[in-house]
């Protein structure tokens, strides 16, 4: 089976990045707007290293980058992967519900036919 | 009619995809829609434009399940099936799973959990890929696509059916 490699990895480094709850808080922090190290270190009470640690992650996973301003070195979301990932993510949920459909309507007929527990044969 | 529980998808660590549903029927008859033949065929077969020629299980640990589905028209036939590891009706089944057209590579192992309370049945359906990109290949798969589809048709015509053949 053929597959490019680039597109795989990505994918699964998104979700591998999305985990963590600390990343994605920080990445819910970004959505309102890019933010330095410093700033996205204080509302998590956590050291810059620690910060810097789950940063790393999420840049690998293409999740976030650097901006232009060299002193604060703001980082900033990238939208695509997540957008990507969350679409994969919906279409297989969308193929199930449909097949889950069906069985709700096979549950419906089979207890149709069944007398239910709570009431009594008439 | 059904008032169907919200279902939840969510990729798990490097491997898994895990589904979570509720349905309003007690777990005993959810296990028996995944295990007698006749009741999958009512889910699983019966897509507008497809037959279901095969739908075989032998529920026993060991014992194999093979479903195949036959397009109509171009006569396209898409088969697959596994073995079953674990049973424990009705709250557990273990199953693996591999399709004819190896449109992901290796097996996948499929568990169900079942949970009932006051009636409904809350279902975790796992499956673990053998690969990261097993699981990529899954996720991105065209075929699924096309089923949705199918299923999606089929849903409007047994809900304009009325109650029939159990």
């Amino acid at each position: 089976m053929v597959m490019r490699a680039s597109a795989p990895a990505r994918l699964d480094a998104t979700f591998a990045a999305l985990a963590d709850p600390t990343r994605r808080a920080i990445l819910a922090r970004l959505a309102q707007g890019e933010a330095s190290v410093s700033e996205l270190a204080e509302p998590f009470a956590m050291t810059q290293p620690a910060i810097s640690k789950h940063l790393k992650v999420l840049e690998r996973a293409g999740l976030i980058s650097q901006g232009r301003d060299a002193q604060r070195r703001p980082r900033r979301l990238e939208a695509r992967p997540l957008a990507e990932a969350t679409a994969w993510l919906e279409r297989y949920r969308h193929f199930w519900e449909g097949r889950f459909r069906q069985l709700d309507d096979l549950l419906d007929e089979l207890q149709a036919h069944r007398p239910p527990r709570k009431s009594t044969k008439g | 009619m059904t008032h169907a529980g919200k279902l939840k998808v969510t990729a798990i660590g490097e491997r898994d995809i895990a589904i979570t549903r509720d349905f309003a029927a007690p777990r005993r008859l959810v296990f028996d829609a995944y295990t007698k033949p006749e009741l999958v065929r009512r889910w699983l077969g019966g897509l507008e434009g497809w037959s279901m020629p095969v739908c075989e299980i032998d529920l026993r640990v060991g014992g194999a399940y093979r479903y195949v589905w036959r397009h109509l028209k171009d006569g396209a036939e898409m088969g697959m099936g596994g073995v079953y590891r674990e049973i424990a009706a009705p709250e557990r089944l273990v199953a693996t799973e591999k399709f004819d057209e190896a449109w992901y590579p290796g097996e996948a192992l499929l568990t169900l959990e079942l949970v009932e309370r006051a009636g409904r049945t809350f279902l975790t359906q796992t499956m673990r890929y053998e690969s990261r990109e097993a699981r990529e290949a899954v996720l991105k798969s065209p075929m699924e696509e096309g089923l949705v589809v199918s299923f999606d048709r089929l849903e409007a015509l047994l809900t304009s059916t009325p109650g029939g053949a159990a």
